[in-house]
């Protein structure tokens, strides 16, 4: 069992981050708050002396899927990160406090740890009927979430209802769901994305910040590179089915249990960024795919406006026969044109389609 | 003074009034209103949900095989139950049939669901309840170990394991920093544990954190990923190839080994860990039998887990199916979803609106349009609540009921069905538990009863599912292989109109969906839940619902710190976002609709 006290220098140190690293790491982090040179080894110091970093987590209108999702986690244990990595000093599913107990952790935090804590917001603001439609102390959740976002560190979205809205955003949206990067404006916000995310996702995002001491990469939508730059199709295992043009057609059918591609089935691999079939879940058991269901892109920005999740992607001619390598090299100059106009062909029958999807819903 | 409701409680909402919100440690958004006594005794009780999601306006029009996986993202807490329920009422509406094999992986992964459910409740959110952390450092580990050895077989039981872990939990505690201990409420009267019981809860509050992400993995394998696996109407998406060309991304004899294997760990932890310790844990609170409410008078139960593929007659389920009414356990009256004088909902005291509120509605013609307006009496501002008035209306629950009576659902009500049908498999263990702690049949119904309950259902559940993993091994055995059925998977086999009911029981409770289909799109789609039966506001008649009932006449130790309530309330596992949603029988749209 690990020291429960130790700090965050302690940790990094543990985990093979040298002083002079954890030093450039805090002149980051002072540069990027837009604070001091003198703020550099104030940070230092409070990260030497100071305890785990203080983390937040608000609830919104959701379903604590992304909860239970960072409770599955692997590597690290959740218990090891919430007893010796982060100090998860909220969180309304978990914490033993209620009621006005609870709030006064709130008000104390924003006190004693103003721009140092991680807000971690699950779900997300509904802003029609006065906020009323997720109410919590009494007042429109809304306020709560702006005020603990006023000093925060950073903020990460958790999962598809934080970073996009989710099902209760999803039309006709009669709550007026709304993200939280529509209501915090002046501040960096990671989207972690899917419903849930995957667990060793999330925790591998919170680690990273905790680790490294600054924020990870991000794509222009605000999701971490390291787990969102790629689609579920680059990496899928049944890649080569499709490539071949050997495809399931029916379920349960005899193309589905020798583990054919599932692209007709309505799969939306090709048009989704996520880890699934890299990470897989639950500890790499399995993902969508593997299992024989098509991926419904629940990663994606309205992915449930996007026609059935069984509506083939596009109407594509697949990709092929299954060739020789002769043959390939021989038509390998022109395959790239090719796939580019294929990958074009994609997105814009994928804009064509969500068009469409507007069109049908205003009639 | 106060007021007698027809369900029988006396409410007197004259003494200083409590407010906890938020109600920490479920799943949603809730808030809970007491008033208490000048001894402090609960004597009026006002529980709200306090968020609104509007899922099943949303699904209106949409493709009915894809209506699991918007229901399903009603609650990630109870994965995977509102989508089986959402296949079920699809396939029954339709008239579609699922092989055999489809109903038993159904079977594993609900019954895996009511394990895990059953495992992180009692651990993580309602453990703290019973349990003081900060008086675990105090226990000395050797006794802590005799203790352990004493009650069960499970091997993580030395005095050198229960010190470890005591150093790491001093050390975290010395810290400051406190996590989600911060503010706990230890060192209150209201807890009764010694510290070496307490100190060995401790131990499996984290064990349990470990192992609860095993027992998900029976979803991943057959639905690829937890929370929220993939469903599919007419059977379940992984198909079975145990021994053929690709075996090898079907399910195959790993992957059967894979669930053998968690369902041999599960059964061990359910049978050496978790009701060892419920029942230690309740030989020290046996005279705390508070929190029965409407338990030992109105209960009701679906049933579920079909022996066979497609048959859900009261004979065919596993789980019992009735309804008891008045505290007549000798009489258990049969449960009809479809009959509207049965199952109605009432919005007189819910932020909704009908034309006459005096009437319920049944769900295939409900109505939803949101009201939120506070009653006169209301402390505050709209936006701004100080104190609710149950006058008026005060919840975003509606408040279903059962032939005109206010029901409590859950494993307690599931219990109570088998014991008054005379079942063995559910009398039995009830009396056995009863009797190890020289407790009365009565002590049942009571916020003890209710955590027991779950975890002799846990015992149950993870029996039963070595039970269909046998099943579906000797099926494919005897050369069925088929996991879907197509027939009718293209809308256009289907009926220009269709409606239908699917059921199940949820880990919280009762849980049907009512849908119809015109022109194969969704015209009506309505959820009854396990949350909105038992946090229910009152009806029109002044019947109080199951939350509020159970709070009733429970003394508290300090009313600044609402130990008991939570402990109550966390009995019923509460679910808030599953509860708070429906759409209007005629679909119109609500009167604030925003399209992006």
């Amino acid at each position: 069992m690990g020291a429960a006290t130790e700090t965050f220098y302690s940790v990094i140190r543990r985990q093979g981050i040298t002083r002079r690293s954890f030093h450039k790491f805090c002149s980051l982090t002072a540069t990027s708050l837009g604070l001091g040179p003198l703020a550099a080894s104030r940070i230092a110091n409070a990260l030497e002396t100071k305890p785990r970093v203080p983390v937040i987590w608000m609830h919104g209108l959701e379903c604590t899927c992304c909860s239970e999702s960072f409770i599955r986690s692997a590597h690290p244990l959740v218990k090891d990160a919430v007893l010796s990595m982060i100090s998860l000093d909220y969180d309304d599913t978990i914490m033993a406090a209620a009621g006005h107990q609870a709030e006064a952790i709130l008000d104390e935090t924003r006190a004693k740890y103003k721009g140092q804590y991680i807000l971690a917001v699950e779900g997300n603001p509904p802003l029609n009927e006065g906020g009323m439609f997720c109410i919590d102390g009494g007042k429109p959740f809304v306020e709560k979430l702006k005020m603990m976002a006023e000093d925060a560190s950073a903020i990460i979205a958790w999962g598809a209802c934080a970073s996009w809205g989710c099902v209760q955003a999803a039309k006709p949206n009669p709550t007026q769901a709304t993200p939280i990067d529509k209501v915090i404006t002046n501040k960096p916000i990671i989207k972690v994305p899917g419903c849930p995310p995957i667990a060793e996702v999330m925790t591998g995002v919170v680690t990273f910040i905790t680790t490294f001491g600054r924020l990870p990469e991000l794509d222009r939508q605000g999701r971490p590179k390291m787990f969102y730059s790629q689609r579920i199709h680059d990496k899928c295992y049944r890649r080569p089915h499709f490539d071949a043009g050997q495809f399931v057609e029916e379920w349960d059918d005899d193309a589905a249990r020798k583990g054919y591609c599932l692209y007709k089935m309505g799969c939306k691999g090709p048009t989704t960024y996520n880890a699934c079939s890299t990470v897989r879940w639950n500890g790499g058991v399995s993902f969508p795919i593997q299992s024989g269901h098509g991926c419904i892109g629940c990663s994606e920005d309205g992915f449930w406006d996007k026609g059935s999740f069984y509506d083939r992607l596009t109407t594509i001619n697949q990709f092929g026969i299954e060739k020789n390598a002769d043959q390939v090299g021989m038509v390998a100059a022109g395959a790239v044109g090719a796939a580019i106009a294929a990958h074009a062909a994609v997105t814009a029958v994928k804009r064509l389609a969500s068009k469409r999807d507007d069109a049908e819903h205003r009639s | 003074m106060g007021i007698q409701t027809p369900n029988g409680f006396n409410l007197d909402n004259s003494g200083k009034r409590i407010v906890v919100d938020p109600v920490t440690r479920i799943e949603g958004h809730m808030r809970v209103e007491v008033n208490v006594d000048s001894d402090n005794v609960i004597r009026n009780a006002v529980s709200t949900g306090t968020m609104w999601r509007g899922i099943e306006v949303i699904l209106k029009n949409r493709d009915p095989r894809d209506a699991w996986a918007f229901t399903e993202r009603i609650c990630g807490v109870c994965t995977g139950t509102h989508a089986l329920t959402s296949v079920r009422a699809v396939e029954n509406a339709l008239g579609i049939t699922i092989p055999e094999n489809a109903n038993s992986i159904r079977n594993l992964m609900q019954l895996a669901l009511q394990v895990h459910d059953h495992v992180v409740h009692f651990y993580h959110l309602h453990a703290l309840d019973w349990v003081d952390v900060v008086s675990a450092l105090s226990a000395d580990p050797r006794a802590t170990s005799t203790l352990a050895q004493s009650i069960s077989s499970w091997p993580l039981s030395s005095p050198g394991y229960f010190k470890d872990l005591q150093t790491r939990l001093k050390k975290f505690v010395e810290s400051g920093q406190l996590g989600p201990f911060k503010n706990g409420y230890w060192g209150s009267k209201a807890y009764r544990l010694p510290p070496e019981a307490n100190l060995m809860a401790v131990a499996h509050y984290l064990e349990a954190l470990d192992f609860q992400k095993e027992i998900v993995k029976i979803h991943t394998i057959f639905g690829g990923k937890n929370p929220h696996p993939n469903w599919l109407v007419g059977g379940v998406p992984c198909p079975i190839n145990v021994d053929g060309t690709g075996a090898v991304g079907a399910i195959n004899m790993e992957r059967l080994n894979l669930i053998s294997s968690i369902i041999d760990q599960l059964i061990v932890f359910n049978e050496q860990v978790y009701l060892p310790d419920v029942a230690t844990i309740g030989s020290f609170y046996k005279d705390w039998l508070y929190g029965g409410g409407l338990s030992g008078k109105s209960v009701l139960a679906y049933g579920d887990v079909p022996e066979h593929a497609n048959d859900y007659s009261t004979k065919s389920l596993k789980l019992p199916r009735g309804a008891i009414i008045n505290g007549n356990l000798s009489e258990v009256f049969p449960v009809d979803h479809t009959n509207p004088e049965e199952i109605q909902e009432f919005v007189v005291h819910s932020w909704y609106k009908y034309p006459d509120e005096t009437k319920g509605l049944h769900p295939w013609d409900g109505i939803t349009e949101p009201n939120y307006v506070l009653g006169p009496n209301a402390k505050g501002t709209k936006t701004a609540i100080e104190q609710l008035d149950e006058g008026g209306k005060y919840s975003w629950i509606k408040a279903p009921r059962w032939k005109g009576h206010a029901m409590e659902v859950g494993p307690l009500a599931r219990w109570v069905v088998g014991y008054a049908q005379n079942k063995s498999e559910f009398k039995d263990p009830v009396d056995k538990f009863l009797r190890d702690l020289n407790l009365p049949t009565e002590a049942l119904f009571s916020t003890l009863g209710r955590t027991a309950a779950r975890s002799l259902e846990s015992v149950w559940a993870g029996r039963q599912m070595r039970y269909f993993f046998d099943k579906l091994v000797a099926n494919i055995k005897a050369g069925d292989s088929s996991t879907a059925n197509v027939d009718k998977w293209k809308p256009e086999s289907w009926p220009k109109e269709a409606k239908g009911v699917g059921f199940t029981e949820a880990p919280r409770g009762a849980l049907a969906h009512w849908i119809k289909i015109k022109d194969t799109k969704i015209d009506n789609y309505q959820c009854v839940v396990p949350t909105t039966w038992n946090g229910s506001p009152r009806d029109p008649k002044g019947n109080i619902g199951a939350f509020e009932a159970s709070l009733m006449n429970t003394p508290m130790a300090n009313p600044e710190q609402p130990l008991e309530i939570l402990r109550t309330i966390h009995s019923f596992d509460p679910c808030l976002a599953c509860s708070t949603h429906v759409m209007s029988e005629d679909g119109r749209e609500l009167s604030k609709v925003t399209v992006r």
